[in-house]
């Protein structure tokens, strides 16, 4: 039988349309304007072509800030994607046990994103902080203002105390939806506890794990607030990360032609990535390959 | 001033959108004249002709940047290159 399709519907759509368009659409085309253009004040602006975007992508400080931006992404990845699937395997299964770990877990992620760098500001302050200080007492050479290694690892760790906890929950759902079958078939095979993670759970997990490596990625690469606290980008410019640099140039040095083109690269390349990330989603979930 | 001087607009960009915007408009026709077939060509994904034509623009954009960052020749030799690129991923792709 054929299938009847009610195209009206999309007129329910109107409403939200007018809304993106206000919200996204025209500060969006304002902001292609602007980097096009020398601007001094209303009235006085200059037509400049593509200098701007020369300027910009040839600029060796944002060169600087984009390795930085992917190192940053790649090292907290590395680090919260193993160590989430190693805490969700950990996790109790049954009991009270349950609840209160995952109600432990999931507090850092209701912290706002700028008391978690206060937190952490102080935390590892050598002077005041209890982590700062336990260093200290322990002979550690340690001073996340001064040195930039030191201020590097302060803002992974940082990244992975707020952000582990969201792996883990994902992770951990995506454990207990693995049918008991599964393990009733690993034991009778006498498999062992690693060839039931490689055979069993990791294959069942590569949908959740995909979700919480892109949502992971997207994140950490439009980073600002928690830098911006802790170190606010320095010392230097050792933790300055892309979305910092934007604001410095824009707000800091209203320099809006500058800073429109950059806006403009820098939305590109989250457009890249949101797309790869919902195709990769639409495949997974469509099972193609 | 006059009301739409705060989105500071230049001819270039007007034109740009309106061009984009055509091509949108275009699209919608083209959908209604001939529903579009999700199929599979040299991309690695099956793509229905919106899919093509966003991979399309976006790559364009990356071309266009390519271009300015490495070369000093002229923007319109990316925007011909762009072209290409955008032709055959709707032909091919």
């Amino acid at each position: 039988m054929e299938k009847t399709y009610n195209n009206r519907a999309w007129l329910l759509v109107i409403p939200v349309f007018v809304i993106v368009a206000f919200s996204a659409i025209i500060p969006l085309m304002t902001v292609v304007n602007y980097s096009v253009q020398d601007i001094f004040g209303p009235g006085q602006r200059f037509f400049v072509g593509a200098e701007w975007y020369k300027e910009t992508l040839r600029d060796p400080r944002l060169h600087g800030a984009f390795l930085r931006q992917i190192a940053f992404s790649l090292t907290i990845l590395a680090i919260e994607v193993p160590l989430g699937i190693a805490i969700a395997l950990a996790l109790p299964t049954r009991g009270w046990g349950v609840s209160a770990s995952l109600v432990l877990l999931a507090l850092p992620l209701l912290i706002p994103w700028n008391v978690v760098g206060t937190i952490w500001q102080i935390f590892a302050r050598a002077d005041i902080g209890l982590g700062g200080r336990l260093l200290a007492e322990l002979g550690v050479d340690y001073n996340y203002a001064r040195d930039p290694i030191d201020a590097w690892i302060t803002v992974v760790v940082m990244d992975v105390w707020h952000w582990t906890p969201l792996v883990v929950l994902l992770c951990y759902s995506g454990l207990r939806a693995i049918p008991p079958a599964f393990y009733q078939a690993a034991q009778v095979d006498g498999a062992s506890s690693w060839a039931v993670f490689r055979y069993i759970q990791l294959p069942k997990l590569t949908g959740v794990l995909t979700i919480a490596v892109l949502l992971r990625f997207m994140d950490s690469f439009l980073i600002y607030t928690e830098p911006f606290v802790l170190t606010g980008g320095g010392p230097g410019n050792a933790t300055t990360f892309l979305s910092q640099f934007l604001a410095t140039a824009a707000v800091g040095r209203f320099d809006l032609g500058p800073a429109a083109a950059f806006s403009i690269i820098y939305f590109l390349f989250i457009l890249l990535f949101s797309w790869l990330f919902y195709t990769a989603i639409m495949r997974i979930q469509t099972g193609e390959r | 001033m006059h009301p739409l001087e705060w989105m500071a607009w230049t001819w270039p960009t007007a034109l740009f959108f309106l061009g984009i915007a055509a091509a949108l408009i275009g699209m919608l026709a083209w959908e209604l004249a001939s529903p579009t077939v999700q199929r599979r060509g040299f991309l690695p994904i099956s793509t229905t002709r919106g899919d093509r034509f966003f991979i399309g623009l976006l790559g364009s954009a990356f071309i266009h940047l390519a271009w300015i960052g490495v070369t000093d020749q002229s923007v319109w030799f990316a925007l011909a290159v762009s072209l290409l690129w955008m032709a055959t991923v709707m032909r091919f792709g």
